[in-house]
């Protein structure tokens, strides 16, 4: 059931008269209830493989509080002890626990391996064995969004940031809810425990807000995503070279910027709806001024769950000290202080890669992000020599821009990793830019590419909106503004859906509707 | 919010629906040229008399029985509810849709589309579905003939369905935004073109001959549909001398057969074609897949002296009032005929 689909907007619907009827302690029935039915309509057979995350998350989590109850009770009773002796306790007591939390997580990340990740490994065996037959397996709805999230929530109670959960319908809740679980954000518990079990009276301006979120959203994915996907299909599919490949940059980052943040402002929007608040996942994200800026303001939930639960904590294990006590003495204090740093960031971008696929596109794709921060860190002297050599044009607009542009293009490009069939297919594309001047030919071509002049025309007045609305929300998002003006909110409501409904790329014809993240 | 910016919403909402519904007035294909099969479904409504005569089915009936012959040489009253490829479910809610209007004396049914058990393309579909009153019948005829691509969401709006139709809009759009031309004689689409029959046919072997379950689940709830209500039921089957529209021995027989259970007339005119007087080299506009006007009018005489003769359908050409208004369908007729529009 995509959000945009008439199911969708029927379910939404219902859900929405019978939250608002149900006194507000039983409100969140009707959001597990709604959760469960979305994702019954995506197939009866995904169930057992979010049951069982919910199942182990919830027994491992409620073990995990036990037993610290449990420890921190024993301690307690044990009276007042030598202070090694306590430390040693305490030591054994979090061993003990560290297993518990393992052995969930185990369990938890076995399933998603198993299920996204075997056919890729078979494939690389099946280069040496070529008789291996790859089973086809199952790829349930938003599989990484939900195990992420539930592996979090194990992690935070393991570290004494939430409590755990008892009641396992409200758990369940949080691992389903149905508006998130197909693209995210990557909520906390601790965040999201509150906004779903908290009392939501029906609030006018709130719901405005959020019915505008939805309509900004379904105006990204459906006008300006899902058109200019029509012809990033073509370019794909026909692998075109050269001044083509820099089209496709520029198109795809249209596609992605419209399909992911168009369908981010649809999940908080109709959260918004029940009263609900959820994490922004986005800030202007392409008006970064470097990589990492990018990977700041872009997936935010997912950059920082990476750097909560795997950069920190790889960071800072035992055998990461030992390597840096290591390398020190042996590399020298620069070098050694950094390796442990660079380890942790590769394997980190190597995780975040493959949860993006299970391909060594994927797999590429977060290295060379990880190189092209780990290579503007390393130049950071550089860059400020650069500064104070040139303050004025470093403090200038044009040089903001310029850095914008630059960090715009260079993610584009590595984005496209997302749409070749393969690596050294992509790289080869890439080459051709600098070898093919064939701007003449694709621009005379455009239309060759499965859109009309029309479908263009739409195509750049859409992006043209999104920016002129990410240069007017700079301060305070439209929406917001637009909420206290009940009247041309809803003006722009209208005009909105009558946009959509014309110009929208939707129903026979059109084979754009999936939302990308969907598939991650 | 206060009372005035409610009423201002409301006065937007309303503004917005309008221009909604307008664009859908605009978007919707006319279908006045090119492919007028298109505007055939709708242009029963507009008839508002009463039929002695109901045809079904597809090109084979639209395109093969004339009414203003029925007329002209019996004073027998017709109207071809007729579209492309129309399916067997599709002529059963077509029947059970046109018997809220009329109760006609007779039924004829063309069984080539005995042969199709699934719907077989959203383009048929539109043509006959989209002009069809909005009523539980078409609730229903859409649910039954839906692809797997289609959604009921696009027949109840079909703005959802021609949404992308902004950029090809043409004059006649806005020109028959609130009206249509009639593009029929009673549902007859004239061809009067004349490219003849050249290879002797061969239909290619079957896989499996049976004709679908289906198929004959809805031409017993026709047949039911047609007692319950007085009706004759007859079942034909257009003669075609094409390699495309071949019919076969098996299927044949099957419908023998199911005419013979069930009591039903059944009139096979592909063997007849020499006696109706067809000429193959005259009377197709298609090579011998469909007839043309000439072979139409050789058909519907010959099956009219049935109707007559068989059924006992009467002659209404005493009928001042009808005369009066089958003149004037003849008229209309013979002008397209002889103005050779085809």
């Amino acid at each position: 059931m995509q959000f945009n689909s008439i199911p969708f907007l029927l379910l939404l619907t219902a859900a929405l008269v019978l939250y608002y009827c149900l006194p507000l302690r039983r409100r969140w029935y009707v959001l597990l209830g709604a959760s469960y039915l979305y994702y019954l309509a995506a197939g009866a057979e995904y169930l057992v493989f979010i049951l069982y995350t919910t199942a182990v998350s919830y027994l491992t989590g409620l073990w995990l509080g036990r037993r610290a109850m449990r420890d921190a009770t024993a301690l307690a009773a044990a009276g007042e002890l030598p202070r090694e002796e306590r430390r040693a306790r305490q030591a054994k007591d979090r061993r003990a626990r560290f297993r518990i939390l393992v052995g969930g997580l185990v369990l938890g990340f076995g399933m998603l391996a198993v299920l996204k990740y075997t056919g890729f490994v078979l494939s690389g065996v099946q280069a040496f064995v070529p008789t291996l037959r790859i089973p086809e397996l199952l790829l349930p709805l938003g599989i990484s969004f939900y195990t992420f999230q539930s592996m979090g929530y194990l992690i935070d109670v393991y570290r004494g940031k939430a409590q755990p959960e008892r009641n396992p319908f409200r758990f369940a809740l949080f691992v389903s809810y149905f508006p998130q679980i197909l693209q995210g954000p990557i909520s906390r518990f601790g965040d999201l425990e509150p906004q779903l079990f908290g009392e939501h009276r029906f609030q006018g301006e709130r719901f405005r807000a959020g019915l505008a979120r939805v309509v900004w959203g379904y105006f990204k994915k459906m006008v300006v995503a899902d058109t200019a996907m029509i012809a990033v299909r073509t370019l794909v599919e026909q692998e075109l070279t050269g001044a083509y490949v820099v089209l496709l940059i520029l198109l795809y980052s249209a596609v992605i910027y419209g399909d992911f943040t168009g369908g981010i402002d649809i999940t908080i929007g109709v959260s918004e709806l029940f009263g609900v608040r959820l994490k922004e996942n986005f800030d202007r994200p392409f008006a970064s001024r470097s990589v990492k800026e990018y990977w700041r303001r872009w997936h935010i939930t997912m950059g920082t769950w990476f750097t909560d639960y795997v950069f920190y904590p790889l960071s800072v294990c035992g055998p990461m000290q030992r390597l840096s006590k290591w390398s020190r003495a042996h590399l020298g204090a620069a070098l050694g202080k950094r390796l442990p740093v660079y380890i942790a960031t590769i394997v980190t971008w190597f995780l975040t890669g493959l949860w993006h696929g299970a391909g060594w596109n994927f797999i590429v794709w977060g290295l060379l992000n990880c190189l092209c921060i780990q290579v503007s860190q390393e130049l950071q002297p550089l860059w400020r020599r650069w500064q104070a050599a040139a303050p004025r044009l470093c403090a200038s607009r044009i040089w903001g821009c310029w850095q914008a542009l630059r960090t715009f293009l260079l993610m584009g490009l590595i984005r496209s990793l997302d749409c070749y069939r393969n690596v050294p297919l992509t790289f080869r594309l890439w080459g051709s830019i600098l070898t093919d001047f064939n701007w003449g030919q694709m621009l005379g071509d455009l239309t060759g590419l499965g859109l009309t002049p029309a479908d263009w025309g739409v195509l750049a007045a859409g992006v043209l909106v999104q920016f002129a609305a990410s240069l007017l929300g700079k301060r305070e998002p439209l929406r917001e503004r637009l909420s206290r003006r009940p009247v041309l909110l809803c003006a722009c409501l209208t005009l909105g859906v009558i946009v959509i409904l014309l110009f929208g790329s939707y129903g026979i014809g059109y084979d754009a509707g999936d939302f990308i993240y969907g598939q991650f | 919010m206060k009372r005035k910016q409610w009423i201002a919403c409301l006065c937007i909402l309303l503004c917005g629906g309008v221009l909604l519904w307008f664009a859908q007035l605009l978007l919707v294909p006319k279908y006045m040229s090119g492919n007028r099969e298109g505007a055939m479904t709708a242009e029963y409504y507009g008839d508002g008399s009463t039929h002695d005569v109901l045809f079904l089915g597809d090109c084979e009936v639209y395109e093969c029985y004339t009414p203003p012959t029925l007329w002209a040489e019996y004073g027998i009253t017709s109207y071809i509810r007729g579209t492309p490829q129309q399916l067997v479910w599709h002529s059963y809610y077509l029947l059970e849709e046109t018997l809220r209007y009329e109760t006609p004396r007779a039924v004829v049914f063309n069984v080539y589309a005995m042969r199709y058990g699934e719907p077989q393309n959203e383009a048929y579909n539109r043509v006959l579905l989209d002009g069809m009153r909005f009523s539980d019948v078409k609730l229903r005829a859409v649910l039954a003939s839906m692809t797997e691509e289609e959604s009921l969401a696009s027949y109840l709006f079909p703005l959802l369905r021609y949404h992308s139709r902004w950029s090809e809009l043409e004059a006649a759009d806005l020109q028959y935004l609130f009206h249509r031309d009639s593009v029929t004689h009673n549902g007859y689409l004239m061809q009067t073109a004349v490219v003849p029959k050249e290879l002797d046919i061969e239909g290619e072997p079957l896989s499996d001959p049976t004709l679908p379950e289906i198929c004959f689940a809805y031409l017993d709830r026709m047949r039911e549909l047609c007692e319950e209500k007085g009706i004759q039921l007859i079942l034909v089957k257009a003669p075609t001398n094409f390699w495309g529209y071949y019919w076969y021995d098996e299927w044949e027989e099957q419908m023998v057969s199911y005419a013979g259970e069930h009591g039903l007339p059944y009139y096979n005119f592909i063997p007849l074609a020499d006696e109706i007087g067809l000429d193959w080299s005259t009377d197709t506009y298609d090579g011998g897949a469909h007839l043309n006007v000439s072979g139409a009018e050789k058909l519907t005489s010959y099956f009219g002296a049935i109707l007559r003769e068989t059924f006992g359908l009467e002659d209404h050409r005493a009928d001042a009032e009808l005369s009066a208004l089958w003149q004037e369908k003849c008229n209309a007729y013979e002008a397209e005929k002889n103005g050779g529009t085809s």
